[in-house]
């Protein structure tokens, strides 16, 4: 039998971001912990000793606020915090404090551009709760392992876990909408969306159903995946697995499964019938957040300008391409960088442009934000200018970039020191082109015997005599001059 | 008069006695019956002597003391050594007070008769054969016995004011949330409340006004402005209006507890207070619903006892084994017992039936308390159902040690204010008349309680006579 491919594809996908408070979300402890020795970042309230006692960080809220709104979601004026009880090393109350029957907010939604148009991906909840604590198990494999050791630096870091419903029906669009949704974390400063670190964490459910007969296949939740791409890819793996359930494999059944990326593949984790039952109930050592109207309405004021406005601006503003627009707000900080660039220069779409291709390859190959680089606004826009000066050609000008992101230097020091600064002499073109064009009178012959492609020889010749730095146009010129002069 | 039958405020206002000489009243009272009545689970060495008057005071095992052993009388923390103070024992070592020792406890503060402590049960100055109640016995005993004027407790369903009333001595629970739980080892946290233990009314109130106060580090702690407890101890009680509960003198009450509490309201008439009998349904549900509520609260808090970061540990190359082997080693049965039914009723498939249901009958007890407290200014009662059992009675038999309480628990459940007086004797052992007040009129129930005081003269020395002419072991077998 011929594998069908028309399965529908359903996922939706479970988000834990860690926000960017100072302090932990129960206590006073600092949220910065990646530098420090293990349990040294700790209390007696993140490292359960008895008689702690939590305290809700009030800035953490703030956060999910933000980030609730900023998702369209209703933010609940009533939530509250429920303990979520389980036993693991790395959990050190025995129980998570998170929001299990009154969540922070519900009912969102985060519009998605898909290869076949815009989309919606409803948002069905967004909580709070608290990070775990680290296991760093002694070999590499926890079941290999003859001991583990527990850090509890990252214990108590508050999360905002945010669910979708199961709106995603291509591995492409869980990745567009975690790209999406890391853009928007980022906008609003709540999340620093590092999903190799751990800062934005994904799970995937998947299934597949059948659109003739309407059967679905067990869903399975696939965790570990730490990179973009790796949504895509653990999703694709799992989507073709699953297919084999229609074959009648017996092997795909409800679970929990691993991505390893490797091995490039998901491997089995837990099962249905290890589930635990959390016995959730209401946390009694935190009253619950009664929030105002007003508090919420003050949080609405403070939002910045989310991506797809300001794509829409810079489409109006600037009269750029949507494409163009979009890569530039796909990130705040490019964002930031194209408009600081063009308050100081006015081609907005020659900016646009040097950013999608010089800049973004630049920005791609060192793995940074241009805010984590020595390029600023003002080195971009002194290349220009210096292009349009003709003090540089374009291709000069790229080299130029290059080396300013390596130094920091600005494009006129970079000129200055390594001479790089255009021949528009004519006069001393013009000797150089005389001289090439004596020293290869064949190619001259060849030209004027009707092979006009041979100027770009000479053209060729007289850029490498000047390391580039010959005013192009000129070069042009003067070689048509010199070839097409009657001989003397 | 003794030192150490002196009480708090006695030793304080009096003029001639030196501060060493306090310190060696204690100690040596300490040293003297200690052997017998076994309050403490650590004593403090004797420091130096203090420049001015020590304010001596014991401590309950469950409240954390920086540097010192917090066992919670369970082996599991047998030797868990506190990492920081309580905020009651910051409080109490910012004003000066001297705290001698750790009492004795029921294991994680569960049950009625210090019992339970994995270590030995504390014995009842008033009759050594008999508990001292609990969970908080020990520091009921050790006040009731003279080694300390005041003590802390704890109070989750009645373990501060049951053993006071069975030691007479006087044992407060202050409104739910203005004594701070940070530092407090949690058993169940919507109903735990610290208080104190004190052979006067007075003492009581100063030492709340001590300890009470908003603070940041419990989130529960109120609002609410640190009030004065000892404001309103002398205001006649004339015109005040009372009611007593039908519910609380059934048949379920000792008749000799019951005469004596119907003489002390008498008395209390004479004074010009007005008191009613009332019905209030929900009493009788009251024990139902925290038996549900506490070891459901219970199961979680103890979740972190787990053999990973502190306290007894016992390994495994399974971590499930590690987890179950340390907690069957370190947990005795009565806690264990609370464990398994608070998982229970929170389990998928019954937390409807158990744990909701009883959330949403607590909110109708407490409705019920409103109700009664819109026409009244107390709920007066017995405080226990007996006067002091003998040790080993009950400890077979959970359910009767559980009805120990089933007068004092409803106050938890509510939050409200209640003290426990000492009124008369009975069998030769004390009696305690409960007085609930509404929530934050914490100075009316210590206005009431010191009027009831004062009418029936109680003598709170005599469990240290007792002690002192070895009457104490009269009714042993």
């Amino acid at each position: 039998m011929k594998m069908r491919n028309d399965y529908k594809i359903v996922i939706g996908l479970e988000i834990h971001a860690q926000l960017l408070t100072k302090t932990k979300m129960f206590c006073g402890c600092s949220t910065e912990y990646s530098f420090d020795d293990p349990n040294t970042n700790v209390c007696p309230v993140c490292m359960g000793m008895p008689g702690a006692l939590p305290i809700t960080n009030e800035q953490a809220i703030r956060f999910g606020v933000k980030a609730a709104l900023a998702l369209n979601c209703r933010v609940n004026l009533y939530s509250r915090f429920d303990r979520k009880n389980y036993f693991y090393p790395d959990l050190p109350k025995g129980y998570q404090i998170s929001q299990y029957k009154y969540p922070l907010a519900e009912h969102g939604y985060l519009p998605i551009e898909t290869p076949n148009g815009e989309k919606k991906v409803r948002i069905r909840r967004l909580h709070l709760e608290e990070d775990a604590g680290k296991l760093i198990h002694q070999s590499d494999k926890i079941d290999t392992a003859e001991y583990s050791l527990v850090d509890l630096n990252r214990a108590g870091i508050p999360l905002a876990e945010i669910v979708t419903e199961p709106d995603m029906a291509s591995p492409r669009e869980a990745r567009i909408f975690m790209e999406k949704l890391r853009n928007i974390l980022r906008y609003i400063d709540v999340c620093n969306g590092n999903l190799e670190e751990g800062s934005l964490r994904c799970d995937a459910n998947i299934s597949l159903v059948d659109p003739e007969t309407g059967r679905s296949t067990p869903r399975i939740e696939v965790k570990n995946i730490n990179s973009f791409k790796f949504v895509e890819h653990a999703l694709e793996y799992e989507a073709n697995r699953l297919r084999r359930f229609f074959e009648g494999d017996k092997d795909v059944v409800r679970e929990t499964r691993g991505w390893d990326s490797k091995l490039q593949m998901t491997i089995s984790q837990r099962g249905k019938e290890e589930e635990n039952d959390y016995r959730y109930f209401p946390e009694p050592d935190i009253p619950p957040i009664v929030l105002r109207e007003e508090f919420i309405e003050e949080i609405k004021g403070e939002l910045p300008e989310l991506p797809d406005a300001k794509k829409k601006r810079f489409m109006q503003m600037y009269n750029i391409p949507e494409y163009d627009a979009s890569i530039l707000v796909s990130s705040k900080e490019l964002a930031n960088f194209f408009e600081e660039c063009c308050a100081k220069y006015d081609k907005p779409k020659i900016v646009s442009n040097w950013i999608m291709t010089e800049v973004l390859r630049e920005l791609k190959e060192r793995g940074v934000e241009i805010n984590e680089t020595k390029i600023t606004s003002k080195h971009l826009v002194e290349l220009l200018k210096e292009i349009d000066k003709g003090t540089i050609s374009a291709n000069t000008a790229k080299s130029v970039l290059e080396r300013a992101f390596e130094t920091g230097e600005m494009p006129n020091e970079i000129v200055e020191k390594q001479g790089l600064k255009q021949i528009s002499n004519a006069d001393e073109i013009r000797k150089i082109v005389q001289k090439v064009v004596e020293e290869n009178p064949k190619v001259v012959a060849q030209y004027r015997g009707g092979k006009t492609k041979a100027m770009a020889f000479f053209i060729g010749q007289v850029m490498k005599v000047t390391r580039g730095k010959a005013n192009p146009k000129m070069v042009n010129q003067l070689v048509k001059e010199a070839l097409e002069s009657p001989e003397e | 008069m003794k030192i150490y039958e002196m009480t708090y405020s006695e030793i304080e206002t009096s003029k001639d006695i030196r501060p060493d000489e306090v310190l060696d009243a204690f100690y040596n009272r300490i040293t003297d019956v200690e052997d017998k009545v076994k309050a403490f689970i650590s004593i403090y060495e004797r420091r130096e002597n203090p420049k001015t008057k020590p304010k001596i005071i014991a401590v309950k095992d469950n409240i954390l003391v920086e540097g010192k052993k917090t066992t919670c009388a369970s082996k599991i923390l047998e030797s868990f050594i506190a990492p920081y103070d309580a905020t009651v024992v910051g409080k109490l070592k910012e004003n000066g007070f001297y705290i001698v020792g750790k009492t004795n406890m029921d294991e994680f503060a569960m049950g009625s008769s210090t019992e339970n402590s994995a270590f030995f049960p504390t014995h009842n100055p008033w009759s050594i054969s008999r508990v001292p109640g609990g969970s908080s016995g020990g520091s009921a005993a050790a006040v009731a016995a003279g080694e300390v004027p005041l003590a802390l407790g704890s109070d989750t369903g009645g373990s501060i004011r049951q053993p006071a009333a069975f030691c007479g001595v006087v044992g407060f629970k202050p409104t739910y949330g203005l004594i701070s739980r940070y530092g407090l080892v949690a058993f169940g946290s919507s109903l735990d409340q610290i208080g104190g233990f004190a052979r006067s009314v007075e003492d009581v109130a100063k030492l709340s006004n001590i300890i009470a106060g908003k603070e940041d580090l419990d989130s529960t702690s109120l609002n609410n402005s640190v009030e004065d407890f000892t404001r309103l101890l002398k205001r006649p009680i004339k015109g005040l209006k009372i009611a007593i509960p039908r519910e609380f003198m059934s048949n379920a009450l000792d008749k000799g507890i019951k005469d004596q509490i119907e003489k002390t309201i008498y008395k209390v008439e004479d004074e010009g207070a007005v008191v009613e009998e009332v019905s209030m349904k929900m009493m009788d549900y009251a024990t139902a619903i925290y038996y549900i509520i506490a070891p459901a609260e219970a199961s979680s808090n103890l979740s972190r006892y787990d053999g990973v970061r502190y306290g007894l540990s016992k390994s495994d190359p399974s971590l499930k084994h590690q987890y179950m082997k340390t907690r069957d080693a370190g947990f005795g049965p009565e806690v264990k017992r609370r464990i398994m039914i608070g998982t229970f009723t929170l389990s998928a498939g019954y937390y409807e039936a158990y744990f909701e249901k009883a959330q949403r009958a607590r909110t109708k007890l407490i409705k019920e308390f409103n109700d009664v407290f819109s026409k009244y200014d107390y709920i007066v009662g017995p405080t226990t159902p007996t006067v002091a059992f003998k040790i080993g009675e009950k400890v077979e038999n959970p359910l009767q040690m559980y009805l120990q309480d089933i007068y004092t628990i409803p106050a938890n459940l509510a939050g409200i204010p209640a003290i426990s007086v000492p009124i008369g004797i009975v069998d030769g052992l004390p009696v305690g008349l409960q007085i609930m007040g509404k929530r934050f009129k914490d100075a009316e129930v210590l206005n009431l309680a010191y009027a009831v005081e004062q009418m029936v003269n109680f003598d709170y020395t005599g469990g240290m006579k007792k002690l002192d002419e070895g009457l104490g072991d009269e009714d042993e077998k």
